[in-house]
């Protein structure tokens, strides 16, 4: 069954839709880039699935056991974060508060699993570190393990190299597609960087005025594809 | 008449103890205030008391708290429950309601003198100084604070997470299912409650420093919120006894006294964090 399944969604803002007709599945063990120009709507999508806006029409469905607040979620960072006092292992562990209820405290096992997510980011000596002091990778890593706290089966990604040079955005690529080859973790992800969409997804969700979803080798052969990595001056 | 005398005669341990309940009161809130760049909420509410405050004496109102608390917690709820998706952005909808509420209740009060109260300059001052208020508060008000701490304080302690949670990253929080507006939605509540209460005290000068200046203070020197939350609050009640004790001992004003010793203390802070 599905993880995560979205039957014909219309979405947009104040009954303007932006986007028609959105039909997509997300099986356990997917890697699915969303593609498309900006403005088309991906990032509206990716809060839709999250629950934090309402679809104009249609319906997002979760499944094979997966619960909405089960999504770990990678936003973009805002400018509040940028200057925030917090260290990096608080930041993790409030990644379990989803489940938390009314419990004012973390129990044990929240705790264990902070710490396991900041050895899995390989992010352990920083831990008391200060957030606003960590380079733009590490506050990466950190709020992907926060994001880990809160699932253990699907990761929603919104541009996670933005604003990283080459080496650091090549070693996140790394690290989430462990997540999902080593960890058997279901990754969604925006995308800007068509080239390594190719080359680490599995599966490819174009959006905007041709709407495309597949396997990557289909899209590569597909009209949105091949109109779209023309424009992009990509040539497979 | 010593320091020591001064500290015998109970109107002076009354400020005392309000003033370190509402000090501490307001820096535990003001940490997530100012990170979520609210920091002129404290100061756009009490304007908002202020106008109310203006509306019920040209009604008549005798218990004008009937009308002054329900109307700000309103304002709060419509300020902080907004969140970050609200199409007047934070400082901009604090600065308009504020500004807005002042013009409005100042205005009536001059349309409509209400009886009996001819000075309405020294009823302004009062209300945006706190004048000796603090100096000559009742049994019951004091009570009253005591009880509005604890609750104050109980919050912050058993949804202390959950703020962290909220403050940091509401879009987040809210994905991973946590109740958020709910979250905000107390946040407001109390602190509308609080701004109410203090400004009756205090007056709406200081609570609005008394939010920032502890808060930013910590933020200088340290780097987790546990720990900015915690010298928030002990920066705050060490200033607030400065400057009451201070106030007390050389006749100046109570609230201007208190928010000097915060600017210090800020000064201090920025000086540790050069080093």
């Amino acid at each position: 069954m599905a993880l995560l399944s979205c039957q014909d969604l219309s979405l947009g803002y104040e009954g303007k839709a932006i986007l028609e007709h959105i039909s997509f599945e997300v099986n356990p063990g997917d890697y699915l880039c969303i593609v498309g120009e900006n403005g088309s709507g991906k990032s509206t999508l990716m809060k839709t699935i999250l629950g934090l806006m309402h679809p104009l029409k249609g319906k997002v469905l979760t499944g094979d056991g997966l619960r909405q607040n089960e999504i770990g979620y990678l936003p973009q960072q805002t400018v509040v974060q940028r200057d925030f006092p917090a260290s990096v292992y608080e930041i993790v562990l409030s990644g379990c508060q989803g489940r938390q209820g009314l419990r004012p405290f973390y129990s044990k096992e929240d705790k264990a699993l902070a710490w396991e997510n900041i050895r899995r980011m390989e992010i352990e000596p920083l831990a008391g570190r200060c957030y606003r002091e960590l380079s733009g990778g590490q506050q990466q890593r950190v709020l992907l393990a926060r994001a880990l706290c809160a699932t253990r089966k699907l990761l929603l990604l919104d541009e996670p190299v933005a604003g990283l040079d080459p080496k650091v955005t090549a070693e996140m690529y790394q690290l989430i597609s462990d997540l999902n080859r080593r960890d058997g973790i279901t990754v969604v992800m925006i995308s800007h960087d068509l080239e390594a969409a190719l080359r680490y997804a599995t599966h490819i969700l174009h959006i905007g005025a041709r709407i495309y979803c597949g396997p990557v080798e289909d899209y590569l052969h597909s009209e949105t594809g091949v109109h779209y990595l023309e424009r992009g001056g990509y040539r497979p | 008449m010593t320091l020591w005398d001064y500290l015998q005669l109970s109107f002076v341990q009354n400020a005392l103890l309000v003033g370190v309940l509402v000090a501490l009161c307001a820096s535990l809130l003001g940490v997530t205030l100012v990170l979520r760049r609210f920091s002129f909420i404290g100061d756009g509410l009490s304007h908002v008391a202020f106008g109310a405050m203006a509306v019920a004496a040209v009604m008549g109102l005798t218990n004008d708290m009937l009308l002054v608390m329900p109307v700000t917690i309103l304002c709060a709820v419509f300020l902080l429950a907004m969140g970050s998706n609200a199409k007047i952005k934070g400082d901009a909808s604090v600065a308009m309601i504020s500004v807005g509420s002042l013009a409005v209740g100042y205005l009536l009060m001059n349309l409509f003198p209400p009886s009996g109260k001819a000075n309405i300059s020294g009823d302004v001052c009062t209300t945006l100084f706190g004048g000796t208020s603090i100096l000559t508060l009742k049994t019951s008000e004091v009570w009253l604070s005591i009880g509005l701490s604890v609750v104050v304080v109980a919050f912050f302690v058993f949804f202390y997470h959950k703020i962290f949670a909220v403050t940091f990253d509401e879009n987040f929080a809210a994905a991973t299912g946590a109740k958020i507006r709910l979250y905000n939605l107390l946040i407001a509540v109390i602190i509308a409650v609080v701004i109410v209460l203090s400004m009756k005290l205090v007056g709406s000068l200081l609570i609005s420093a008394l939010v920032v200046f502890p808060a930013l203070s910590a933020m200088r020197v340290f780097k987790s919120f546990l720990e900015v939350s915690i010298c928030a609050a002990c920066i705050s009640v060490i200033c607030a006894v400065t400057g009451i004790l201070f106030a007390t001992a050389f006749g100046t004003p109570v609230g201007s006294t208190i928010v000097v010793a915060d600017i210090a203390a800020f000064g201090i802070c920025s000086l540790i964090d050069l080093l």
